[in-house]
């Protein structure tokens, strides 16, 4: 009964398999019914079709990043086209680098943990069961051990950061600055006729 | 029809869910009572119907699951019924799906289980997957639209600007205008703190522009508003712009030019200095504590159009109050910023970090003894400002003997009401004009 969204299948799916991980909790019957939209999460969420606006969703448990469904425009211009993908792009590159980071982190983290509690000659878990910790000062020295190993690592991905958010903010201001012009030009040919 | 061997247990669950449904009924009358009193009516003429069921099925789950989880708060939407949202029936998920766009009291209400065992059967097999679903239709529940509405739009600027942060700054630029030696000039007054509170927004606002991925893997910064996609990051840059340009030019020129100066130099500090460097070395702290030296500065500047002594003396007090703040505050984010990758001394070099804030603590004992030198304050200054300042370095001495969290805590809370008992003491024992210290001349 209402109108089908364009879908941009090809587009889209990449984004769901960015998106798909440990926690993939595919529900085969909205996948199957939304096929028109692609769901942007493979928990299968798809916006109302009357909105005409991105989502953005709760954070990913790896990245912590909030994915965004980008919404696709029945007259997208090549412009409008270039942004929404390249903010496809970066959220990809994003979630790529963050949910890989914070996995490493958590797994150094356990790995030190473990070599120090065996170091002292300590059990992981202690007698009443609970998980043994270091106190801060110990994992002080993981800390900065940590920091100083992806130090480049974080080098890289701050100059392309900013490198991508800027893009993005000028490509956001071009395609408003376009869209309030055609928004002006059907009226100026209305008064010149 | 599934056969039951466990009758029994989805007769114990149709009474449970009969409680349930009384008490969710309590509830939802709260939360969105014009929905609720549609649903009332139309529950008046049959009682139970499915769609009512789902319905408090889910504020169920919902209320569930927020009790259970550490959640941000959601705002209600306003516009969505409760009627519209999916079931997990295939079925009724087809019929309410396509009925999306239609306002809840048109509803068809196809399912009216009104034999007691259709509902039991229904009621057992939907809780057994409500908790699969729950957590589903709270994930889709938790995709917000990204529309910025009007009504939010104040909310959202204020923290994006960090309007607290902000009120501090522009609060110790009101101390540095009313130490200035001069007649109190109220016009004067109002645009140093409109322009400076213009400069300090728009340099906030940057500052998150910048730092959106790391804000949302940080528990202190991840409810930042582009961090949430409340407004989109043209937006900021816009409103930034839009702060940052009025701000300075009330400063040059409703002030001086080199109060706007100052206010220029800050933002590009703050914005382009301090932030990146946040990533690159620890001298990052040290820069970030120029930046909060500077707003005092620029209030005598605007008060007396010059750089001497009392601004430096004033600007001097700001930057080392900066380090035991920073530094205590920093101590408890080790984790988060080990994995943001952030280079900060609490991190790299924790003994510096402690002697550092220590240090700072001690010399704001001497900058208060240096205010009646230079003729800012009295000699009554040093002296009532005493207790203060050696609570504090006591508490920094603390710090870098116990190197604890506690210590760290107290050290930060301390220095949060030591700053404006500070400059509020300074402000009481301001030199009275044409009094001077011992060997000056006296002012005009």
């Amino acid at each position: 009964m209402a109108a089908l969204r364009p879908c941009r299948r090809a587009l889209v799916s990449p984004l769901c398999r960015a998106f798909s991980g440990p926690g993939c909790r595919l529900a085969p019957e909205r996948a199957g019914e939304r096929r028109d939209t692609a769901p942007s999460r493979v928990s299968g969420f798809c916006p109302p079709r009357k909105s005409c606006h991105d989502w953005i969703g709760p954070p990913d448990k790896h990245s912590n990043l909030r994915p965004v469904h980008f919404y696709v425009p029945e007259n997208e211009s090549p412009l409008e086209q270039k942004l929404r993908k390249l903010r496809q792009e970066t959220q990809e590159w994003n979630q790529q680098f963050w949910a890989n980071q914070n996995l490493t982190f958590c797994r150094e983290k356990e790995e030190f943990i473990r070599s120090r509690l065996k170091a002292k000659g300590l059990e992981l878990r202690t007698g009443s069961g609970q998980k043994a910790t270091l106190d801060a000062e110990e994992m002080a020295d993981f800390y900065r051990e940590f920091l100083s190993k992806n130090f480049q690592k974080h080098m890289c991905y701050n100059r392309d950061w900013y490198k991508r958010n800027f893009a993005i903010t000028f490509f956001m201001g071009k395609v408003a600055l376009e869209r309030v012009w055609n928004k002006l030009r059907p009226k100026q040919r209305k008064t010149s006729t | 029809m599934a056969a039951s061997p466990h009758t029994l247990s989805s007769r114990l669950l149709t009474g449970w869910v009969g409680g349930c449904v009384w008490y969710l009924e309590g509830r939802a009358m709260q939360e969105s009572p014009r929905e609720f009193m549609h649903l009332f009516r139309s529950v008046r003429k049959q009682w139970m119907t499915f769609q009512h069921f789902t319905f408090l099925r889910r504020m169920y789950v919902t209320q569930l699951n927020r009790s259970l989880n550490q959640q941000v708060k959601r705002k209600p939407e306003p516009t969505a019924s409760p009627f519209l949202e999916r079931s997990s029936l295939a079925q009724a998920k087809a019929e309410t799906c396509a009925m999306r766009p239609l306002p809840p009291p048109h509803l068809p209400l196809s399912r009216k289980p009104n034999d007691k065992e259709l509902l039991e059967l229904e009621s057992a097999s939907v809780i057994e997957g409500s908790l699969d679903v729950g957590r589903e239709t709270k994930d889709e529940k938790q995709w917000k639209e990204m529309k910025l509405h009007l009504d939010d739009l104040p909310g959202v600027l204020a923290r994006l600007s960090k309007i607290k942060l902000t009120a501090l700054v522009v609060s110790t630029t009101s101390a540095g205008f009313a130490l200035a030696p001069g007649p109190f000039d109220l016009p004067c007054f109002l645009l140093t703190f409109v322009g400076t509170g213009l400069a300090s927004c728009a340099a906030n606002s940057i500052n998150q522009f910048f730092e959106v991925p790391f804000d949302s893997n940080m528990n202190r910064t991840k409810n930042r508003p582009l961090v949430r996609g409340q407004i989109s990051p043209l937006l900021a840059v816009s409103f930034a712009t839009c702060c940052a340009v009025p701000g300075v030019a009330l400063l040059t020129w409703g002030v001086n030019p080199l109060t706007g100066a100052l206010g220029v130099f800050n933002i590009f500090l703050y914005t382009c200095c301090y932030t990146p460097l946040k990533k690159i070395s620890i001298a990052n702290t040290w820069v970030g504590a120029v930046v909060g030296a500077i707003p005092p500065v620029m209030g005598w500047t605007a008060a007396t159009g010059s750089l001497d002594a009392g601004a430096f003396l004033l600007g001097g007090i700001l930057y080392s109050w900066q380090f035991p703040h920073f530094n205590a505050l920093s101590w408890g984010l080790r984790e988060d910023y080990s994995r943001g990758g952030y280079c900060m001394m609490s991190v790299t070099h924790p003994a510096l970090c402690r002697r550092v804030a220590l240090r700072h603590c001690l010399a704001l004992i001497g900058l208060s003894a240096a205010a009646p030198v230079l003729d800012v304050t009295t000699w009554t200054f040093p002296a009532i400002s005493l207790p203060i300042n050696l609570y504090i370095s006591y508490l920094g001495f603390r710090f870098y003997v116990d190197a604890d969290r506690k210590s760290s805590r107290k050290l930060f809370f301390c220095s949060l009401w030591h700053l404006p008992l500070f400059l509020l003491l300074m402000l009481t024992c301001k030199r009275p004009p044409g009094a001077t210290c011992a060997g000056g001349e006296p002012r005009g």
